[in-house]
């Protein structure tokens, strides 16, 4: 094999905001890789960050990690190129980061080109496909109707291997992409240069959380080596360790299945996969299979505003109400029910959660031990803001001196904040688990090309 | 009787998308992971989950000394619902579980 058909791409950490290794990441570029690829994020934190086109990370620690990674390739003259910008890969965070790192470029008096890659769907586009029969729901997709699809406030394609191959052929120094699958970013430039696709797709996989496939999964840095019949992973910090079981533990890690993996165009299959140790601390891996799937298809994610919710918390250290919680918690429902109606507000929900008894897993909590005391969160969803917060004013005087029956002294809980109410805006849901149908890969999503010119 | 977590190696559970859970299970070596898989039940998880076992997909993983449970999440991530953003607290009901 000559040295032409190896491909090696460096993986600085799991997604962009997650601390590396600072020496790992420097030693990773004496290696010489092809590309510096990293995640800029996924739907793991919740809906919000899709349904508002925002980042969850500040502006200023973004640019400071940015920073640093422009600065890896610009020492080595190689792309960097990042997936699902800002949280949730949509045009305004794909307009956040070109921002940043065009006011990065003109602080340094740099000469960059930057390749910008769109996943944004407008309602109308998804609707077309849902009619033309070319949309289809994947496993516990919620149902859809043509309304939620309009609801949504923003709706974006996840881009696959070919589509980074088009940003990448660009030539481009930086490419910020929207929404990609995680993989994509990795083994887009293996699959371009003729290395073994299972492979490229496997280690796309092992890589797409950094270092969490070897024993130190903080260093973040891993370099993959891809050739015509795997791939090897090694990682970059003197600390961290990839071995058999490291690896092929990490198929495991947020995939609902640990050997198929679905991506645009076709499926991995592991099954056949062989781990072993290449040298001490780094890992081989061959015989992984891709198989093409057609019509070509891409998945789409969409959010939508479900409500507007207000939150009031009050803390019980009164041993008789926190022996009682389920009585008391039964009666504010029955006044809060008795107080709405009265008001004719009909569609307002009420959920209170018992912090400290059963609030993270509700109805499925098996441990029923005591504490002395409790956190009521009792939280408000109505069709509009004012009508929730309104809600949780009406709840406010029984929150805070409800007793448990009539014969006692009226008591008073602890109210940690005033007011006692506090509103946290739309909630969002996701509303699409689905596949597209798509004539081409670009069908769907936008390429341009932007030149920075260090001023001076 | 014992708790499940006190038997293995760690228990693990997190979205898989926000539409699926994943829970894994790592076992200290093959005789540990036969153990459990042989005692664990399907239908004794599915009742943890308040669920059906229909709707609970089960990996046997002897290579890895795993098993892996995936799910539909009991609510979809970050409905009115779902108190658990990330869904890695439901490994707690496995830990906490007497097999």
């Amino acid at each position: 094999m000559t040295e032409k058909n190896v491909v090696k791409v460096l993986v600085p950490a799991g997604a962009l905001g997650i601390p590396y290794d600072k020496d790992a990441l420097a030693k990773g570029l004496t290696f010489k890789p092809d590309l510096i690829a990293i995640d800029g994020g996924s739907t793991d934190s919740g809906p919000f960050y899709l349904g508002t086109g925002t980042s969850k990370y500040s502006r200023s620690s973004t640019k400071s990690d940015w920073g640093e990674l422009m600065m890896a390739r610009a020492k080595i003259g190689v792309p960097l190129l990042i997936g699902t910008a800002g949280t949730c890969g949509t045009s305004s965070t794909v307009d956040w980061l070109v921002d940043i790192t065009k006011e990065i470029a003109s602080e340094r008096h740099e000469t960059l080109t930057i390749a910008v890659l769109k996943s944004d769907q407008s309602a109308a586009n998804i609707n077309k496909a849902a009619l033309l029969g070319r949309m289809h729901p994947l496993e516990g997709a919620p149902a859809i109707t043509s309304e939620i699809i309009e609801d949504c406030t923003n709706i974006v394609a996840l881009a696959g291997a070919e589509q980074i191959q088009q940003a990448l052929a660009t030539g481009a120094d930086i490419i910020i992409a929207g929404r990609t699958t995680d993989t994509a970013i990795i083994a887009a430039l293996p699959l371009e240069r003729g290395c073994h696709n299972g492979a490229a797709w496997h280690g796309a996989k092992i890589a797409e959380c950094g270092a969490l496939a070897t024993t130190n999964p903080n260093s973040g840095v891993v370099l993959m080596e891809f050739d015509q019949t795997g791939f090897t992973i090694f990682p970059m910090s003197d600390n961290a360790s990839a071995t058999p079981q490291t690896v092929s533990a990490h198929m495991l890690y947020e995939n609902s299945d640990p050997f198929i993996l679905h991506e645009p165009g076709g499926y991995l299959d592991v099954t056949h996969a062989h781990y072993y140790s290449a040298t001490e601390r780094s890992v081989r891996v061959e015989g992984s299979q891709w198989h093409d799937t057609t019509p070509y298809c891409v998945k789409v994610e969409g959010a939508r505003i479900s409500g507007y919710q207000t939150v009031s918390f009050v803390l019980i250290r009164d041993n008789d109400y926190v022996s009682h919680i389920d009585e008391w918690v039964s009666g504010l429902e029955t006044v809060f029910a008795s107080k709405m109606y009265d008001n004719g507000n009909n569609d307002v929900a009420l959920e209170i959660r018992i912090i400290g008894k059963n609030a993270t897993l509700g109805a499925l909590e098996t441990d029923m031990a005591s504490t002395h005391e409790l956190g009521i969160m009792a939280i408000f969803t109505a069709p509009t803001q004012a009508k929730a917060n309104e809600a949780a004013k009406i709840l406010n005087p029984h929150l805070l001196h409800m007793p448990l029956t009539e014969d006692e002294p009226m008591p008073t809980f602890a109210f940690p904040f005033s007011p006692a109410e506090t509103d946290r805006g739309p909630l969002y849901e996701f509303c699409l688990h689905h596949v597209c149908e798509l004539d081409t890969p670009m069908a769907w999503f936008s390429l341009d090309v932007i030149e920075v010119k260090a001023d001076g | 009787m014992a708790k499940l977590g006190t038997l293995v190696h760690e228990i693990r559970s997190k979205n898989a998308g926000p539409f699926w859970l994943t829970i894994d299970i790592f076992c200290h070596g093959f005789d540990n992971f036969s153990e459990v898989s042989e005692k664990l039940s399907t239908s004794k998880v599915a009742a943890l989950f308040g669920t059906n076992k229909t709707h609970i997909k089960r990996f046997n993983i002897t290579e890895l000394h795993v098993i892996k449970f995936s799910l539909p999440r009991p609510h979809i991530q970050g409905v009115r619902l779902d108190r658990d953003m990330h869904g890695a607290s439901f490994a707690c009901l496995l830990e906490e579980f007497e097999l």
